[in-house]
């Protein structure tokens, strides 16, 4: 490999001129990089800003940062090349270039934010959190029906995703054994993978069948098919966080002659509580911004419906598909709801998200010391 | 340490609060295979009358199912396929640089940064792809066909507004993006640390460390990470179905207005307005992609079970 090839380097080359310190010779010095870095951004945003001028068009700032990139890793390989030998400009490159992946990732999370903002302000109002849709064609209207919607159909997944999860996470680490519990592993993470929109046929099938009717449509058929989605989650985290319980706590118990399930609920629940409630809280916020399902078998309406058994149901993801795939005549009013309905959506899942991080550092057992 | 000599087990007596909770528990358990399975017999039930519809009650001029199917097929494949294409090199970059390149104290940080983009909601992802990233690249899409335009895959005529398959590949890919970043960083820090060590006594630069004992280490941890996204990708419905300009072909082509579509966006579509036999079909291909996505999900879980036994992290 590569590290034969040192030998080359030995100090037999270059010994031209009297070298002030043999121990940094060959090296670039301390914040070399950084500077080739900032001198490359100087130089592309020069060009661009040039070009912005000339063309009279606007400042592309993307194109300069990832062009200001991409000559930094060419410079600093070829000075390094240069100055240090091959295999060090090698190690330099792939700094360069891992560190570009990272800001590559970084794009589109801040485009995608600041868009959503700055789309969603304008019509991020009272009106839109006091009023259906009902009767609306162009301006105006709300999406308190969706979001109702979403509130109603997501707690009721959670109320069944919740229990059957939890109970299965503790069958898993408490009293499974043999091929059973093997198969629900297994099975457990392959159900993370069913695409969600299956989910929506396969509540939509459940439900046609049972009730006969070939259209349904009902609030209840989307919990059903986002508890598919997400019991995995829950059995997984929860799963985790019981067999962090040291067994000197169980086993203590046990000495005492408590029963079984009375340590299970009286002391490995408690000490892993929080841990469980975050991991619900994650699995929520995964399950709540899910748009194929709801599409499918909750349907979308523009009025109220708080009965989840019966009736088209609109949720927030809909909503916003809703509004931005059917524009009516007054297009940028269907644009900036659908955009004031994603920014509702980010909040509610970053809210959900703060909750379980703040729970989790709030309500851990204190580890002793 | 010493062990009692084999003594006659002592059974513990059978309360009934321990009969109940644990039978609670078995049962919960085993009502997840219930569902896995109910989920493939209602959609198999719901999808049988599709394979046999006449041939007008398919949209487009497909003949039967199968020719119906086909294209979707291909669709789903080709844009997931062009989505790991991206996505899992520039994952590998992330998931080294938070475990290998980045200051200790700013790693979590940084972890949790990408963490955020698998908060997003697809919905949101959609309208961001439509509205921001399809206008962005379509210039960039007509130098590409004028230049590389002999290249099969960049073959014009370009599509004007940008909403080409490889738009959607891109925003599939960064919607990938979190789920290979965190397997493969977990992977990553678990590399024994004397093997990286060694590689760095014996010399070596920092890449020739992770190219001698992080990356071999952690290739099959690379390989299933990029399976689940590849999963993840295929049932990708919202952006697909917001972005995407659809038609019925088998096209290569990345550039042009006419893509081929994917089985869940087409499904999404089609849905609210499909009727009688139009519903088995849409479920029937809905069927297909639980199969297609079944596979790859299980070949994924397999490579990662498989692993475990030598790892010894575990």
């Amino acid at each position: 490999m590569s590290l034969t090839v040192t030998p080359q380097q030995a100090p037999t080359g270059r010994s031209t001129g009297p070298i002030a310190n043999t121990l940094t010779a060959g090296k670039l010095p301390r914040f070399a990089a950084l500077w080739v870095l900032l001198g490359c951004l100087a130089v592309t945003t020069a060009f661009f800003v040039i070009l912005a001028v000339a063309s009279e068009t606007g400042f592309n700032i993307a194109a300069a940062v990832f062009l200001g990139v991409v000559l930094y890793g060419v410079v600093i390989w070829v000075l390094s090349r240069v100055v240090e030998g091959t295999r060090k400009a090698k190690d330099r490159l792939v700094t360069a270039l891992v560190s570009t992946a990272f800001t590559i990732a970084l794009l589109p999370l801040i485009s995608v934010a600041y868009t959503t903002i700055a789309n969603g302000v304008p019509r991020f109002d009272l009106q839109f959190f006091s009023e259906s849709m009902r009767n609306v064609v162009g301006a105006g209207g709300g999406a308190l029906h969706a979001i109702m919607g979403t509130l109603l159909i997501t707690g009721m997944a959670a109320l069944i995703s919740v229990p059957v999860g939890l109970l299965t996470a503790i069958y898993l680490v408490e009293y499974g054994r043999g091929k059973l519990k093997h198969g629900i592993t297994f099975f457990v993470d392959v159900m993370t993978g069913i695409p969600s929109i299956v989910a929506g046929l396969f509540a939509f099938a459940l439900f046609a069948l049972f009730t006969g009717d070939p259209g349904i449509r009902m609030g209840f058929g989307g919990a059903v098919a986002l508890s598919v989605l997400m019991i995995p989650v829950v059995v997984r985290s929860s799963e985790e966080m019981l067999k962090l319980v040291p067994n000197e706590l169980r086993e203590a118990s046990y000495a005492l002659g408590v029963p079984k399930w009375l340590t299970i609920v009286k002391v490995v629940l408690p000490t892993s509580i929080a841990g469980i409630i975050t991991g619900v809280m994650i699995a929520i916020a995964r399950v709540i911004g899910e748009t194929a399902p709801l599409l499918i078998i909750a349907g979308f309406t523009t009025s109220m419906n708080y009965n989840l058994f019966e009736g088209r149901m609109m949720t927030l993801p809909v909503f916003v598909y809703t509004q931005y795939m059917n524009q009516g005549t007054d297009v940028q009013a269907y644009i900036d709801r659908a955009w004031a309905g994603a920014l509702t959506l980010i909040l509610i899942v970053a809210l959900l998200n703060v909750i379980a991080r703040v729970v989790s550092k709030l309500f851990s057992p204190k580890t002793g010391r | 340490m010493t062990t009692a000599p084999a003594a006659p087990a002592i059974k513990a007596k059978q309360r009934p609060g321990d009969r109940v909770f644990s039978t609670a528990t078995v049962v919960s358990g085993s009502l997840i295979l219930v569902t896995l399975a109910a989920v493939a017999i209602f959609l198999v039930a719901q999808a049988l009358p599709a394979f046999t519809a006449e041939p007008t009650a398919f949209k487009g001029d497909a003949e039967n199912f199968w020719q119906y199917v086909g294209p979707l097929v291909f669709g789903t494949i080709w844009a997931a396929a062009l989505a790991l294409l991206m996505a899992v090199p520039v994952a590998i970059g992330i998931a080294l640089f938070i475990s290998h390149y980045a200051p200790r104290r700013l790693a979590q940080a940084l972890g949790y940064v990408i963490d955020l983009l698998a908060a997003v909601p697809s919905v949101v992802f959609g309208l961001w792809g439509i509205t921001v990233l399809a206008p962005a690249v379509q210039p960039f899409y007509t130098s590409l066909t004028e230049w590389f335009g002999w290249f099969p895959l960049f073959a014009g005529p370009v599509s004007g507004t940008g909403r080409t398959i490889l738009t959607v590949a891109i925003v599939l890919a960064v919607m990938i993006l979190p789920i290979i970043t965190a397997l493969s960083r977990e992977v990553f820090l678990q590399t024994p640390v004397l093997h990286e060590e060694a590689a760095l006594a014996l010399g070596a630069t920092r890449w020739e460390m992770i190219k001698l004992a992080v990356l071999p280490f952690g290739r099959p941890g690379i390989i299933s990470a990029s399976m689940l996204g590849l999963g993840r990708a295929l049932g990708e419905t919202m952006v697909v179905a917001m972005v995407l300009s659809p038609a019925a072909v088998i096209s290569f082509a990345v550039l042009q207005s006419q893509n081929p579509t994917t089985i869940a966006a087409n499904i999404a579509l089609n849905f609210p307005e499909a009727h009688d036999i139009g519903v088995n079909i849409l479920i029937a291909t809905g069927l297909i992609l639980f199969v297609i996505t079944l596979a790859v999900n299980m070949l994924a879980r397999y490579i990662v079970e498989r692993r475990k036994e030598f790892s010894g992290a575990n």
